[in-house]
């Protein structure tokens, strides 16, 4: 079911919209904000109250690839790994990454405080190499300056 | 002093403008002037005199644009605009700078190209990262309702216009136009087939304009200023100013505003500060991961539309990723072209098999496990992939990078061939 709060959230997307169905992005990011993932059951319910059928709504939640279709952490770490920051230095911080985190890519910690993934340039490349956690960007990130990053996500 | 008609608003590290702040150092003025009785037809002029061309990557003229934009009553309504602010061409980081630093701006020039098209509501269409820049500008928009610069009978005019943020939720291609437009539509964002193009059949069926974020801030200057004194701005054919940006191995990256045609040396020598010590130039991607490879031979050229193309590369984005001498070509290049094929949509079959396969060819010569025909077929891929095969510019736009490093650094390539390994990697 989906709360009160998120019908209303996305009904002020609908609001700017022809047809309702147009929504489903919007739809996605509202339902994965406040449960920080998507599943099968929150892919019936938007696909409920906007009138598609659920497979129409998992073939956009499933194309979009920061619509997580499975379970993440209380964090997510998104590690660039395009041009510049690979040059910059972007395996060596990977390594970092998943020695101090005990995961590789795509996985969680087992205390499901961070998730683990890659993402395409995050237009930081002045800063690379860069990751974002959460909502915060971060970059030049090397060894000196990971540890102070991952002890504010709790 | 430098004219900085994009950026002179904006101080690193700090709040961008209110809408009062703004006013008060002229903000707004385009607006003024339009609705204060230029015809909707004249504005598009001016921005056709300025010689202003698209910053998103194509570099089309956008005054041609607007024109395409069917007018007078007749016109099918709704019309929209689509702001571009996806913003996912590795080494690109310019309309970052721009939401982020000045969000007035942007709307000002969004402002200007719907009363000039007469357009009724405008999406700035935002990647899922930029969630900074997507807070500023709902910000900013929030403050241009209250003080009547959005909404209905701005100033008196009897013009209205709407504007919405859309945030994305990742996917290169959703930067592309059409893929853009079915994304908007809450679909997959697949590109559409050409024609129609958007400015007749865009966002659900109705003429839509499409346009950089870039591109749109450089609109209120050329209304305020006029096209001549734009035009000026630039040291070549192409007005204005640009947004360049340079990452990699330099002294400081960064972004700079400068006229449009400054030469690639002063960006990277005086902007960039040159390559860190002991590093030396093999060669850089001038406007993108989708452009080719340019070496040092380039350093004279002039970074505008004509004189890149005309040195064999694009200006594209106009941010430029450097290669240095202790980075290996062949991995930059497998890099670029993972990206590319994660990033294909699917949709055509020489992008979704091809590029695939074509990293994977890439990522045997860079571990030393290549094979004497490979540089064959990546060859012939270039041009199997290269453009009128597939519905849009991803996978031509991949194929330069890796044409123009089998031209520039096919001695590296060999060498991997050669010596069964990377020579950048340490052995063992
Ligand atoms: C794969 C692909 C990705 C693109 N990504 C962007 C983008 O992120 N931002 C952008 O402005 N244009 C992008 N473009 C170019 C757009 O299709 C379009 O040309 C541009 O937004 C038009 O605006 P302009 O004329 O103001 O440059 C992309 C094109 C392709 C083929
Ligand atoms: S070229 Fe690639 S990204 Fe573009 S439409 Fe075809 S499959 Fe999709
Ligand atoms: S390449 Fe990493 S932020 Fe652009």
């Amino acid at each position: 079911m989906l709360t009160e709060e998120e019908k209303t959230e996305i009904e002020e997307h609908l609001a700017a919209l022809p047809v309702r169905r147009s929504g489903c992005i919007d739809a996605l990011n509202v339902v994965q904000r406040h449960r920080r993932w998507v599943s099968d059951e929150s892919v019936r319910d938007i696909a409920a109250f906007l009138g598609m059928t659920p497979d129409e709504v998992d073939s956009v939640a499933t194309f979009y690839s920061l619509i997580f279709r499975r379970p993440v952490g209380r964090h997510a770490i998104l590690l660039c790994d395009s041009a510049s920051c690979w040059i910059m230095g972007q395996e060596n911080l990977l390594d970092l990454l998943e020695k101090r985190l005990g995961i590789g890519l795509g996985q969680t910690t087992e205390d499901d405080r961070f998730t683990l993934l890659s993402v395409a340039c995050l237009g930081a490349c002045d800063r690379a190499p860069a990751l974002m956690i959460d909502d915060d960007l971060y970059g030049p990130v090397g060894a000196e300056t990971l540890d102070g990053i991952l002890e504010r996500y709790e | 002093m430098m004219e900085r008609p994009l950026t002179q608003h904006i101080v690193p590290n700090r709040e961008p403008l209110s809408a009062e702040e703004y006013e008060k150092v002229g903000g707004y003025g385009a607006v003024r002037k339009i609705l204060g009785g230029i015809a909707p037809q004249d504005v598009t002029r001016m921005v056709k005199d300025s010689g202003l061309r698209g910053r998103g990557g194509a570099g089309f003229p956008t005054g041609l644009k607007w024109g395409f934009v069917p007018m007078g009553d007749a016109a099918p309504r709704p019309k929209y605009l689509a702001v571009n602010g996806d913003e996912m061409e590795p080494g690109t980081f310019k309309d970052r700078v721009l939401l982020e630093g000045n969000p007035h701006l942007l709307l000002e020039g969004i402002l200007v190209v719907s009363y000039a098209t007469q357009l009724d509501t405008a999406f700035v269409f935002l990647r899922a990262e930029y969630k900074l820049a997507a807070a500023r500008m709902r910000q900013a928009i929030g403050e241009a309702y209250a003080r009547g610069w959005l909404g209905k009978n701005i100033l008196g005019s009897g013009f209205s216009l709407d504007v919405h943020v859309h945030t994305s939720a990742g996917r290169y291609i959703c930067g592309e136009e059409t893929g853009m437009i079915n994304s908007l539509e809450g679909r997959r964002a697949a590109p559409r087939a050409k024609p129609p193009f958007p400015p007749v059949v865009g966002l659900w069926g109705k003429p839509t304009v499409t346009n950089n974020v870039e591109t749109l801030c450089c609109v209120p200057s050329i209304v305020v200023n006029g096209p001549q004194w734009f035009k000026n701005l630039s040291r070549g054919d192409d007005g204005g100013t640009k947004l360049y940006g340079v990452s990699g191995k330099v002294k400081r990256p960064g972004a700079w505003e400068l006229p449009m045609g400054t030469t690639v040396r002063e960006i990277l020598e005086e902007h960039a500060g040159g390559m860190r010590d002991g590093l030396s130039l093999r060669g850089f991607l001038p406007g993108g991961a989708s452009t080719d490879f340019l070496t040092d031979a380039h350093l004279d050229v002039k970074m505008d539309f004509a004189s890149i193309e005309k040195a064999g590369s694009r200006l594209g984005t106009g941010t430029t990723i450097v290669l240095d001498d202790e980075t290996c070509p062949v991995g930059l290049v497998l890099n670029l072209t993972r990206f590319f094929a994660q990033e294909s949509c699917g949709w055509c079959t020489p992008c979704r098999e091809g590029l695939p396969w074509l990293a994977s060819i890439l990522s045997d010569l860079e571990n030393g496990q290549g094979r004497a025909s490979d540089l064959k077929i990546l060859e012939e891929h270039t041009r199997l992939l290269g453009p009128g095969n597939t519905y849009c510019a991803l996978a031509p736009g991949a194929m330069e990078p890796i044409a123009s490093a089998l031209k520039h650094f096919r001695e590296d390539f060999e060498r991997h061939l050669r010596g069964k390994r990377c020579p950048w990697r340490s052995a063992g």
